[in-house]
């Protein structure tokens, strides 16, 4: 069991590049609101999960190298990166979806505290992962049975049978979502009769039904207008101090909005982490400064 | 509210067992069903061997293929198999003299020039034709076909391979018009905006561009068309007659190796005797020459599902 | 013939293009000839058949047995044997086809092994149904000692239209969209629990339509039965599956001697009996009747669940 409590709020991590400061910011930075996340003393620094030289592959392909990152309990981190970066490989890293194909493979680890396994060693089964950690996928995959099948589905897999039960967890996870009162009336319709917004919270819900122990979330509204991902980031930042959130994003504003700590990746590796404030006012790396202020896509 | 669910027996590391141990079970079960597809390709080996083995000891191999009388039920049997190969063989080549020039013709114009409703409402309709039973298409072939062609052909005999190829050939329309649609849908569009910027016909559009991206796929239509005359059974036993007549006429009446298996199964020959093991031996060769043509035409296939 | 190059005046061009496209119009004539040809053919297929067998098109047809005297001979033991070997087949290939269908498009890994099985399902589909005859001939009839009998036939039937069915479950399987699957094995299911929860509830529609289309063309085929050794002059009926009393469901019809429609079509039309060519005509019509139905109710069956569920 190991529990970091340091008082620094810039997590200190094995291997990190050092400073690298550019001085002289000559460059506009975007206008990014006030974070939360960005009081200075970050009180809870219990870490939910590390991953220490994760390494992965697609059969010859080296997609993700050397990668060490920190994920606080009960934070929400963002990765962030422009396209072909590896941020959603390395999600799917983290509930072992990358087995369903063939020909990848798995080096380092990521550890999952408090009981410290290795969520992507051979020995540890991926159906064991994924019942521990949850995850909404980019676009809303609600199944075609009824609203409350679609949250019961994680539950009567694992194996609960009380209807009166069933029905408590469906409502509570439901109202975590924020769609309680608007489908409360109409459990027996199907899924896919909501609007696009909606049914992503339907997916919210069941991920949330099984209390996982990480939510990731996989760009979860790029599909979705502005107002359903208002709602969305809202909920998003109501999770926390609930569940350990990890999300990928290709919106800086959004991980910029949403995020206690940000990683920025780029070609397979981690360039820079930090909080989110920090690096989105202050970043240490010149690649990430030339990111975020749009020198590249 | 971090602990997780109060689980029940599915939940818990021996329920997780459980459902895992369920899972090895049913995909065990689920490959056994799979491999019946092989077992039931070796089970037709096996069989076609054994049963002809005891024939080749006493007919010798060149007899078989060179002796020009198949008179297995005979006093005085022989049993060259050329009269049943020619018989399969004149009886394809009519068939396909009908169904390919009329199904390329189909598919091209289905694929090239057809308006989407009407493609709609006749592939399902052309399909049909395939769907009929073959032993009606023999009956079709016996007392509709053959008195038609009876008036054109003085002469003509009842029995004759001309009406039951001419039939086959409608038979097998269907298939080939559909691989060979099948392999012009393949060519992409921009091969066929290229030649049409250029102010070409749709026709010559069709011909020289279409048609020759798709050759492979064509090609394979006529392959595995072939098989499927080859292979056909019913039609020939009703129209062709059943006499072993080794002749390259098609107004003669003839049987196919098909045709003469039908024939010894009607009657009553004893397991065992060498008139019985003659249906393998005839069996063994239609499958040689089947499984040719069908490696032929899916190797075909395979390519140009990829090339595109 | 002049190609019609650079610097062309308008009614050159003109004067080509049209030439040209004559060829076309002239296409799409014989196209559309040839096509309406090949249907023609079926339509007066059917015409025929209903013609010449109308004496016989009666209710008196469907319930006599087969007698020396065409006026009396019918297709009464024809058709409940035809019922009972569709019974068979359907019942062994469709388990069989649907479980080989889900081994391959669900848990095959990409191997030697699912190569050869899939080659194998490719292969089967073009061998000459004769070949399954001689087959059952050699393994049923005589190794499996089931002899000339209804399950003989049964089975001989479903090996004939297993590809059929595997082909037909395996396209629906793959209908299933993949974000469907994901999210299921993301909530923590096994590839069994993800199967038979989303993908094979969903894929039912298609799994029917296959299972119709088999049967349609199992219900047709003659020479494997001949080669079986189906005979035609059978005049009784095989005990019936069901009994009045316990345990109310007798297999032993699958061990008796069996006829079938379309042997029983092909003998009476081999017979050079006018008056029986009467009554191949009016079974030909009834067995046509049937496929046409059959594959109709197919058509509709997926019509019907395509509109169902819209992802």
């Amino acid at each position: 069991m190991q529990i970091e409590s340091s008082t620094t709020d810039s997590p200190a991590l094995p291997g990190a590049p050092p400073h690298a400061h550019d001085g002289g910011l000559a460059t506009p930075r975007p206008s990014v609101e006030v974070m939360r996340g960005s009081a200075p003393a970050d009180k809870n620094l219990v870490v939910k999960s590390r991953a220490e030289g994760l390494t992965f592959y697609y059969g010859q392909v080296k997609a993700l190298n050397d990668l060490n990152i920190e994920m606080r309990e009960k934070r929400v981190t963002a990765l962030i990166g422009p396209s072909g970066c590896g941020k959603t490989t390395f999600l799917r890293c983290f509930n072992r979806m990358h087995d369903l194909t063939p020909g990848t493979r798995y080096e380092g680890r990521i550890i999952l505290f408090p009981d410290s396994i290795d969520l992507v060693a051979k020995e540890v089964d991926p159906i064991e992962v994924r019942m521990r950690i949850g995850m909404v996928f980019q676009k809303p995959n609600p199944f075609p049975k009824s609203i409350f099948e679609n949250v019961a589905y994680g539950l009567r897999v694992r194996g609960l049978r009380s209807n009166a039960r069933i029905g408590e967890e469906v409502e509570r996870a439901l109202r975590r979502a924020a769609l309680w009162d608007e489908v409360k009336d109409r459990m027996e319709n199907s899924g896919l009769s909501l609007s696009g917004g909606q049914q992503q919270r339907l997916c919210i819900a069941r991920a949330l039904a099984t209390n996982p122990e990480i939510l990731l979330f996989d760009e979860p509204t790029s599909a979705l207008d502005p107002i359903a991902t208002a709602r969305i980031e809202e909920l998003i930042a109501e999770l926390r101090d609930q569940v350990t959130v990890i999300i990928v994003t290709h919106n800086m504003q959004q991980a910029a909005r949403v995020s206690d700590y940000t990683a920025f990746m780029y070609l397979g590796e981690l360039i820079e982490f930090d909080n989110t404030s920090k690096l989105f006012t202050n970043p240490s790396q010149k690649a990430t400064e030339d990111y975020i202020t749009g020198r590249y896509g | 509210m971090t602990e997780q669910i109060a689980l029940s027996s599915s939940g818990t590391p021996a329920g997780l067992r459980f459902r895992k141990a369920r899972d090895r079970v049913v995909e065990g079960g689920l490959l056994v069903a799979a491999l019946v597809a092989v077992f039931t390709t070796i089970a037709i080996v096996i069989v076609l061997v054994t049963e002809s083995l005891p024939f080749f000891r006493v007919v010798s191999l060149a007899d078989f293929l060179t002796d020009t009388m198949w008179t297995p039920l005979f006093a005085e049997a022989r049993y060259g198999i050329l009269p049943l190969v020619a018989g399969t063989l004149v009886t394809t080549l009519v068939a396909l003299a009908v169904a390919i020039p009329a199904g390329t013709i189909i598919a091209i114009y289905l694929s090239e020039f057809a308006p989407y409703r009407i493609r709609e409402t006749i592939k399902p309709s052309l399909e049909l034709l395939g769907a009929v039973p073959t032993v009606v298409y023999g009956y079709f072939a016996l007392l509709v076909v053959t008195p038609m062609l009876q008036k054109l052909i003085p002469g003509l005999p009842g029995f004759n391979m001309l009406s039951a190829g001419l039939v086959i050939g409608i038979m097998i329309i269907p298939y080939v018009a559909s691989v060979s649609e099948d392999a012009m849908r393949a060519v992409p569009n921009y091969m066929r905006e290229g030649s049409y910027a250029m102010g070409a016909t749709r026709f010559q559009t069709a011909t020289r561009v279409v048609v020759p991206g798709a050759l492979s796929g064509i090609a394979a239509a006529f392959i595995l068309g072939i098989s499927r005359a080859v292979g056909e059974t019913m039609v020939v036993a009703i129209a062709a007659g059943l006499q072993p007549n080794l002749t390259w006429d098609p107004t003669e009446p003839a049987a196919t190796i098909t045709a003469f298996i039908v024939q010894v199964s009607l009657g009553d020959l004893p397991h065992g005797s060498i008139g019985y093991q003659s249906i393998f031996a005839a069996g063994l060769v239609l499958m040689l020459m089947t499984l040719v043509f069908n490696i032929a035409g899916f190797s075909l296939t395979r390519r140009f599902r990829e090339a595109y | 013939m002049h190609a019609v190059t650079a610097g062309a005046s308008l009614e050159q061009i003109r004067a080509d293009v049209s030439r040209r496209k004559i060829l076309d119009q002239v296409f799409v004539m014989v196209g559309l000839l040839i096509m309406f040809s090949a249907l023609l053919v079926l339509v007066v297929l059917f015409v025929d058949l209903v013609q010449d067998g109308a004496p016989r098109l009666n209710w008196d047809f469907i319930n006599s047995f087969p007698s020396r005297k065409a006026e009396r001979a019918g297709i009464l033991s024809a058709w409940v044997g035809t019922s009972l070997i569709m019974l068979t087949t359907a019942a062994v290939s469709m388990p069989v086809g649907v479980a080989a269908a889900i081994y391959l498009e669900e848990y095959a890994p990409k191997n030697w092994l699912t190569a050869i099985i899939e080659i194998n399902v490719t292969n089967l589909a073009g061998v000459p149904s004769i070949i399954y005859g001689l087959l059952a001939l050699g393994l049923f009839v005589y190794q499996f000692n089931l002899g000339q009998s209804v399950a003989a036939a049964g089975l001989t039937l479903s090996l004939l239209i297993l590809p059929i069915v595997i082909v037909a479950t395996r396209e629906s399987l793959r209908s299933v969209p993949r974000a469907i699957r994901e999210a299921a094995y993301a909530l923590g299911a096994t590839r069994w629990e993800v199967t038979a929860h989303h993908v094979l509830p969903y894929s039912t529609g298609g799994i029917l339509t296959g299972m119709i289309i088999g049967l349609s063309r199992a219900i047709g085929e003659t020479a494997p039965l001949i080669t079986i050794g189906a005979l035609s002059f059978i005049a009784f009926l095989p005990e019936s599956p069901f009994r009045g009393e316990f345990p109310f469901i007798s297999f032993s019809w699958l061990k008796e001697s069996f006829t079938a429609m379309p042997i029983q079509m092909f003998n009476w039309v081999s017979r050079p009996d006018p008056a029986f060519q009467v009554n191949a005509a009016a079974a030909g019509a009834i067995l046509l009747g049937m496929t046409l139905l059959m594959n109709g109710i197919a058509i509709y069956v997926r019509y019907r669940f395509r509109k169902r569920i819209n992802w």
